[in-house]
């Protein structure tokens, strides 16, 4: 029978779209279990490819007939061997090409809702990673938040609609991806903002991004404004967009909070996200839209694919925004934590520039969840 | 310093899953206990070999970067387990590192690849196929300690000293594979 390619753009839309998917992941089991392709109502086996070498006849039988099959590796080798075994034992069945590192590498672009006056607020969801950027467009222009490493999925998003992108920001030096920001700005000669305290170690010029300073987007001048909300790093700083949306950064997740530790300051840092989570955000109205920079399981998602939760709402479920003792809000976000992001410490030093990696090496450092949160 | 095997697996260049491919089917021309060195340039294959290594019940000793190039050690099978160990005079793993001090020497007879990426400081290696070859560097006088993986070729090795005259030899047991000291390498 026939094999047919799965690109992880095909993926994404099936597990936007809730859609049934049997995946058999080739991978060794150690990979596997650390992160895999999750979906809502995806299916999985896991045997390692080198466990098949000798013939798939005893899997055949696991495997199901009323819904796709996808053969599933790190890069795709595996995956189409496998599958050509699978297809001459009479089955139909899909590979994903480019494996999970292209998976890894996919963006789905979705549109949270308008801005004043025509304005719109795009979400770029890396469904394989969790990671969230943002797009503000209005009137020609554009202010890109927490852009990925695929720079050329927001120039040419940019170019498609038309507009100019003028401002990219990070709201804190990343640990656990490695970011755009700087290189979409030297592409486009827009301006790169980062938080001064996150920023002592670069070696690149930035322009620093403090509290209170406000960017106008377009001829509507949709208001970007930067709020200092300290705790994932020192620097972390949160946006105000058009009085509507919440750019919380690694703060305050749908279903978990940040972790304080990456830079290895937790616990001089716990005191920072407190204050954050339970003071400087409750001043703010509680009907702004809460968009995070990562969402840890597709339970985040809501129906359409994005990831966005009223800030009220939030206050009311999230685990993290409810844990009155202090003490144990402290151990809450320092014992017990996730192990750490995959290489944190080099992603950290490409961020500040210090290390220049190949494109290889980059997919290399980003392999696996991001794991920036508490729950 | 380049690490002794038996057979040279090139797999430079190669995408997962070709070395593994080529390592399931190069295996077949190993020998029972041999050294097998595969040359790799794919990232994924540390973590594949042993996975596939670990499954299949060979031996995976380790991996070290040489140029770019990744050398993978696999002894194969390795599995020496279940063998009825017949020299007598032995001690355990906790025994040996107090008696040892007193004078005597730790004989690693394991293959020098194993020896290379983690053996006891201050041990000799010498492995058990060559040992019949070189036994004048071994001082009857001394109490000698043989140890290897899991006690069988070292059990092997006693007998073969006793045979040879060596008259304080002492077989370590269970041996390396439930070693909880400190590790020295040679790579």
């Amino acid at each position: 029978m026939t094999i047919i390619k799965m690109t992880a753009a095909q993926v994404a839309r099936k597990l936007i779209e809730k859609q049934p998917l049997f995946i058999l992941d080739v991978r060794n089991t150690d990979a596997y279990d650390d992160w895999k392709i999750e979906g809502h109502n995806f299916e999985y086996l896991n045997i390692p490819y080198f466990d098949l070498l000798d013939g798939v006849e005893e899997i055949i039988p696991k495997l199901p007939t009323d819904k796709d099959v996808l053969v599933v590796c790190a890069k795709e080798g595996s995956s189409v061997m496998v599958a050509e075994m699978v297809a001459e034992a009479g089955r139909d069945v899909f590979y994903l090409e480019g494996g999970m590192k292209s998976w890894s590498s996919y963006l789905e672009p979705i549109k949270v809702g308008d801005l004043t006056d025509g304005g719109e607020m795009y979400q770029f969801v890396r469904l394989g990673k969790g990671c969230l950027s943002y797009m503000v467009i209005s009137e020609g222009e554009a202010a890109i938040i927490d852009a990925v490493r695929f720079t050329e999925v927001f120039t040419n998003f940019a170019k498609e609609k038309n507009v100019e992108i003028k401002h990219v920001f990070d709201t804190h030096l990343h640990a656990d991806h490695i970011s755009g920001g700087r290189h979409i700005a030297e592409a486009t000669g827009a301006t790169y903002y980062l938080p001064p305290k996150d920023a002592e170690e670069v070696v690149f010029d930035y322009t620093p991004l403090e509290d209170g300073l406000t960017v106008k987007v377009g001829a509507s001048q949709i208001e970007v404004g930067a709020l200092y909300s300290p705790g994932h790093t020192i620097g972390s700083t949160s946006f105000i967009v058009d009085s509507k949306y919440l750019l919380t950064g690694d703060i305050l997740f749908i279903d978990s909070i940040g972790r304080p530790d990456l830079a290895g300051l937790a616990e001089d840092w716990v005191g920072d996200l407190r204050e954050t989570l339970y003071r400087r955000y409750r001043e703010l109205v509680e009907d702004l839209i809460v968009l995070p920079a990562h969402f840890m399981i597709i339970e985040e998602l809501n129906e359409d694919g994005t990831v966005a939760k009223r800030l009220g709402d939030l206050f009311a479920e999230n685990h993290g925004l409810n844990i009155e003792s202090e003490e144990e809000f402290r151990h809450t976000v320092t014992d017990n934590l996730p192990p750490q992001p995959n290489a944190y410490q080099q992603i950290r030093q490409v961020n500040m520039g210090k290390i220049t990696p190949d494109n290889e090496e980059q997919t290399e450092m980003e392999i696996g969840p991001n794991r920036c949160a508490v729950r | 310093m380049s690490i002794k095997a038996d057979v040279q697996l090139d797999c430079k260049g190669l995408a997962c899953p070709m070395p593994i491919v080529k390592t399931k089917k190069a295996m077949n021309d190993v020998e029972d206990g041999q050294i097998l060195e595969v040359q790799a340039t794919d990232k994924g294959s540390i973590a594949d070999l042993k996975a596939w290594s670990d499954s299949v019940g060979h031996q995976y000793i380790g991996t070290k970067e040489e140029d770019g190039v990744l050398l993978h050690y696999i002894r194969k099978s390795g599995d020496d387990h279940n063998v009825e160990q017949k020299y007598e005079n032995t001690i355990t793993n906790e025994e040996l590192i107090d008696r040892a001090t007193n004078g005597g020497i730790i004989l690693d007879v394991r293959e020098e690849a194993e020896y290379a990426f983690g053996h006891i400081e201050g041990s000799k290696s010498i492995p058990m196929g060559e040992l019949e070859n070189r036994l004048e560097e071994l001082d009857k006088d001394q109490e000698i300690f043989v140890i290897c993986r899991t006690g069988t070729r070292s059990d092997l090795a006693a007998q073969k000293l006793a045979e040879k005259g060596f008259t304080k030899v002492v077989n370590v047991l269970p041996g390396m594979s439930s070693w909880n000291g400190d590790l020295a390498k040679k790579l």
